[in-house]
C-alpha cells in the first residue's frame, strides 16, 4: 500500500516541483528510468516466486540504475554513447518482457 | 469458515515448505499484502518514491523542452552537419539558378538588340523601296511650265541631282513615289513616270538636307536654269516637315532569292 502511494506521490512531485536536473544528467535520466523499470519488474516477479526481499530489491534497484548510467557514460566517453544506450535499452527491454511473462504466468497461470 | 480453513492449510503448507523452497504466491496474496502494510514495505516505498520522482521529472522535461535539449552531442553535431550540407547544396542551387537566369536575361537582351537592328533595316529598306510613307525635313519644288517643254530627261537629271545631294525620298505630284526602278518618258505636255501621267505644274517633294537639295536644283546648268531656259519658273521652299504619302507596291521576285 505504502509502495503504490509512494510511487504516485513521487510522480506527482516530479511533475509539480520540476526538480532541475544537472544538465549533464538529463541524457541519462531515460536510461535510469528503464533500468529502474527492469528492477521493478524483477522485484514483482520475485515477489510472486516468493523469493522477494526488500533489501535485495533496494540494492538491485540502485545498482541497476548505476550500472546502466555507467555503461552509457563510458560509451559517451569513447564515442559510442548512442549505440550503447540503445544496447542497454534493448537488453533491459528484453529482461522486462521476460519478467512480465513470468508475472503473467504467476497471475493467470497461462 | 472455508476461508479460515484455507488460511490454516496454507500456514501449514508454509511451515512445511519454508525449510526447503520458497512458496509461489498468487494475485490474492498480493492484494492482501497491499492491504496489510508492513515495515519492510517502507524500503520499497522509498525506492519507488525515487523512481516516481525520476519518471515525473523526465515527463516534464520531455513535455517542456524542445527535442534538442536532451539530444546527445554527437547527434547534435550530425544534425548540424546535415543542416550545413543542405545549406551548401541549396546555396549552390541558388547560384546555378542565378547564372541560368542571367544567361536567359542576356539572351533576351541580345534577341531584343537583334530585333531592333532588324526593324531598323526593315524600316530603311521599306523607305528605300517606297512601300511606306515617310516624313522629315526637305524641300518642296514646283515647276511651272507654261510652254510645256520640260522633258523626261530634264526630270531624270533633276532626280539624279537630288540623289547626289543626298535625297532619301522623292515624290512627284503627291502621287508618284520615285524609287530605283522608276522610269520617265514622254515629252512636253505628256510626261509619264511609272505609267502615271505627270500633270503641270510639277510638284516634287524631297526629303533630305534642305540646303543641299536646293543647291542641287539651283546650280548653274541645273534644273532651275534649264526650266528658265525653256520659259518656265521654279519655286523652291525648304520645309521642316515634308510628308510623303505616296507608296508603291513591291513586285514579287520571280527569280531572285536572298543568298
Amino acid at each position: 500500500m505504502f509502495a503504490i502511494l509512494a510511487l504516485l506521490v513521487g510522480i506527482a512531485l516530479g511533475i509539480w516541483l520540476e526538480p532541475s536536473l544537472p544538465t549533464g544528467l538529463t541524457t541519462y535520466l531515460p536510461i535510469m528510468i528503464v533500468a529502474a523499470l527492469d528492477a521493478l519488474f524483477g522485484a514483482v516477479r520475485a515477489w510472486f516466486d516468493g523469493t522477494f526481499s526488500d533489501r535485495v530489491f533496494a540494492v538491485s534497484f540502485f545498482s541497476n540504475v548505476l550500472i546502466a548510467v555507467l555503461i552509457v557514460f563510458i560509451g559517451d566517453q569513447i564515442g559510442v554513447g548512442s549505440q550503447l544506450s540503445t544496447a542497454v535499452v534493448v537488453v533491459l527491454g528484453i529482461r522486462i518482457f521476460t519478467n512480465a511473462a513470468a508475472i503473467r504466468r504467476a497471475i493467470f497461470h497461462a | 469458515m472455508p476461508d479460515e480453513n484455507e488460511v490454516e492449510a496454507r500456514h501449514a503448507a508454509d511451515d512445511t515448505q519454508a525449510a526447503d523452497a520458497p512458496t509461489a504466491r498468487t494475485l490474492r496474496d498480493l492484494a492482501r499484502a497491499l492491504l496489510r502494510p508492513s515495515a519492510s514495505q517502507m524500503v520499497l516505498a522509498a525506492t519507488l518514491l525515487v523512481f516516481g520522482i525520476g519518471v515525473g521529472t523526465q515527463l516534464t522535461t520531455k513535455a517542456a523542452d524542445d527535442p534538442y535539449a536532451t539530444a546527445r552531442r554527437a547527434d547534435l553535431i550530425q544534425l548540424l552537419d546535415t543542416a550545413t550540407t543542405e545549406t551548401n547544396r541549396l546555396e549552390n542551387e541558388i547560384e546555378q539558378l542565378k547564372a541560368t537566369r542571367d544567361k536567359l536575361q542576356s539572351g533576351v537582351d541580345s534577341a531584343k538588340v537583334a530585333q531592333t537592328e532588324a526593324q531598323n533595316r526593315l524600316d530603311s529598306l521599306a523607305i528605300l523601296n517606297g512601300t511606306v510613307g515617310a516624313t522629315g525635313p526637305g524641300i518642296r519644288l514646283v515647276v511651272y511650265d507654261p510652254n510645256q517643254k520640260v522633258s523626261a530627261s530634264t526630270l531624270l537629271d533633276a532626280v539624279e541631282e537630288f540623289r547626289d545631294a543626298g535625297a532619301e525620298v522623292i515624290e512627284i505630284n503627291d502621287s508618284i513615289r520615285v524609287v530605283a526602278s522608276t522610269w520617265f518618258s514622254g515629252s512636253g505636255g505628256s510626261l509619264v513616270a511609272d505609267n502615271t501621267a505627270i500633270t503641270s505644274p510639277i510638284v516634287m517633294d524631297v526629303i533630305g538636307d534642305g540646303h543641299s537639295l536646293e543647291e542641287a536644283a539651283r546650280f548653274r546648268g541645273g534644273l532651275v536654269s534649264q526650266v528658265q531656259t525653256l520659259g518656265g519658273t521654279v519655286t523652291i521652299t525648304q520645309e521642316d516637315t515634308v510628308k510623303i504619302t505616296a507608296v508603291r507596291s513591291l513586285p514579287k521576285n520571280s527569280y531572285a532569292r536572298p543568298a
